[in-house]
């Protein structure tokens, strides 16, 4: 037999039993995450499974999670009352409950220490995928799965292939982990890496910070991907260290003889930036082939580049400098400490003086069910992760997707710019 | 053995297609079928009849995890499925939900509006307009077992019955 990669060795761990990608097990979860648009279902489901019951308590309340994020603060009277009802909930179950000010569900998650290698995580979000970037296997599912995850604690997994992804070459100057990832999907495909784990590893991604990884694999969803996954090293102990005490570092890390389905290289030290254009994540240029395309409103943030790491190098090119008329920019920090980081920074400052609108720690424009939205023919550049027809308002209106530094470039030009031209 | 009329789609309708993200503090499925396809095919909230079929390409409901889109399309009435291929997540709530998806390999074979006879427990699908037959994909026991319990509220429920919690 060979051996396993750290997708299997984690599904080994959690079902208790030897398990190689393709095999069925049912395993127990280390931590269960919902925001207040999935959240709402999984706990009517919750309560549907219960019914009857003499106990309706979730099975472990330390290990559930609620986060407030997609429509906040409520930006309607519906999300008033779900927030109502979920706030009861988590009161009443004395689960964790993160309110309207805190930020990103997958940010928080990482942050606040809900997330260690080699663990097991749900979430009821399809970018639950990001946690890979500390070594955990993180998965979304559906609100049905979570009611069944509330009640039991336990999930039906297939185990799945692994992609191996050996990315080498160090970055050009602003070229970021973001045009690493659009060049990685634009090669692969919309449904390239389908129930598959991206596994993310070389010099590259071993020079890369929690933060940059977390891009990398927040974007495996948008390969199809089941999660994406980088193997724990000194930079994980340290950024976990920060956050958790007493916490024992375990050795989940692929073996040298696992099966992948798949072995794909990049040498990034010559890739320019990346761009996805209208209408699919995987229809990726590069930043010359649409240079000059004119914007109407530009968004920063998100839990795929929304941390501070990603404002520094906006920071840096609006510094003293002011957005181009006609264009509109919106930057959104992706949790309260990534906030006051960037407020402590002096980032806040230069921010609003190059005339872009900031924003309270959320998901925002993203998914297009909230505010900051583009109308009939309007074109949106952002740093989020995707730009289906609709995705942000009108489906009359086009989205391009890019990085941080390529979003700041094309803030001053009010058009797609070359960062490394500013 | 059931029938039904094909609507159909292309390769990769994402979730935010189905069912677009300001719907979605909307959780009853009767409401969030008055938006499914708004914003791609406005004619379809009004014009689907319950007992219709969605025949797609490759990749179908990718994207966002929201189980609204499957359940916008039960609340629409629509029957079943057929796709070429799923993305994860939607394939996993239209099963957990109770909506069929079937894959099926010869999915481009079926037009729109021919008219579909699908035989579950043989995984054959009729198509009564063209005269022909596709095999369907066998799904795994396991996944047959959540079907079989009309979703996987009603298998939790038996799980807990018969096991203890956590």
């Amino acid at each position: 037999m060979s051996g396993q990669t750290i997708s299997e060795k984690i599904f080994s761990r959690a079902a208790n039993k030897v398990i190689h990608a393709g095999e069925f097990a049912f395993a127990s979860v280390d931590c269960a995450m919902a925001n207040d648009i999935t959240a709402p279902l999984a706990v009517q489901g919750f309560n549907e499974i219960l019914a009857g019951q003499k106990e309706k308590k979730v099975w472990d309340p330390k290990k559930v999670v609620i986060v407030f994020d997609h429509q906040a603060p409520a930006d309607s009277l519906n999300a008033a009352n779900i927030h109502i009802m979920l706030r009861k909930f988590a009161k009443e179950q004395n689960i964790i409950n993160y309110d309207v000010c805190e930020g990103i569900c997958h940010q928080i998650m990482v942050e606040k220490g809900h997330v260690k290698p080699g663990e097991l995580i749900v979430g009821a979000d399809s970018h639950t995928c990001t946690y890979g970037a500390l070594g955990a296997f993180a998965t979304g599912i559906g609100s049905t799965d979570m009611a069944s995850v509330l009640a039991t604690g336990r999930l039906w997994f297939k185990a799945p292939q692994s992609i191996r992804f050996e990315i080498s070459g160090r970055l050009p100057d602003r070229v970021c982990a973001k045009d690493v990832i659009l060049h990685i999907i634009g090669d692969v495909g919309a449904d390239g890496a389908s129930y598959q784990a991206c596994e993310y590893a070389g010099p590259t991604v071993k020079d890369m910070d929690i933060s940059e990884r977390m891009t990398l694999c927040n974007m495996a969803i948008e390969m199809g991907a089941k999660a994406g996954i980088v193997e724990p090293d000194k930079k994980t102990e340290t950024y976990l260290k920060e956050r958790i005490s007493g916490f024992n570092f375990g050795p989940f890390r692929s073996d040298g003889d696992a099966n992948y389905i798949q072995r794909r290289e990049y040498d990034v030290s010559e890739l320019e930036p990346q761009v996805a254009c209208p209408h699919n994540v995987d229809n990726v240029k590069s930043v010359s082939k649409v240079e000059g395309t004119k914007i109407d409103q530009i968004f920063i943030g998100s839990c795929t580049n929304g941390r501070v790491d990603d404002l520094k190098v906006v920071a840096d090119i609006l510094e003293g400098n002011k957005i181009a008329e006609g264009v509109r920019v919106i930057i959104i920090l992706a949790s309260k400490d990534e906030y006051m980081k960037a407020l402590k920074a002096g980032f806040i400052e230069t921010f609003i003086g190059a005339g872009a609108a900031v924003g309270a720690p959320c998901c925002g424009p993203c998914m297009g069910g909230s505010f900051g939205l583009l109308g009939d023919g309007e074109v949106g550049l952002a740093t989020s992760n995707r730009n289906f027809k609709g995705r942000q308002g009108s489906t009359k209106a086009f989205v391009y997707l890019c990085s941080p530094a390529t979003a700041a470039a094309s803030a001053l030009r009010g058009k797609i710019t070359d960062p490394r031209t500013i | 053995m059931d029938k039904g009329n094909v609507w159909k789609f292309g390769d990769d309708i994402d979730t935010d297609a189905i069912i677009p993200g300001r719907y979605l503090t909307i959780n009853d499925p009767k409401e969030l079928a008055k938006h499914v396809f708004e914003g791609v095919r406005p004619e379809f909230a009004r014009d689907v009849a319950k007992g219709d079929i969605i025949v797609v390409g490759k990749n179908f409901g990718c994207g966002s995890s929201r189980e609204h889109a499957p359940l916008a399309l039960k609340g629409a009435g629509i029957y079943c499925v057929i796709a070429k291929s799923f993305a994860r997540i939607f394939f996993r709530n239209a099963i957990n939900i109770g909506l069929p998806v079937l894959e099926c390999e010869e999915a481009d074979s079926i037009s729109e509006g021919d008219a579909l006879k699908i035989d579950f427990k043989k995984g054959i699908i009729e198509n009564e307009t063209k005269r022909e037959k596709y095999q369907v994909a066998s799904m795994p026991e396991f996944i047959m077992g959540i079907i079989g319990s009309d979703g996987l509220i009603k298998y939790t429920k038996a799980l807990i019955k018969t096991q203890k919690r956590g």
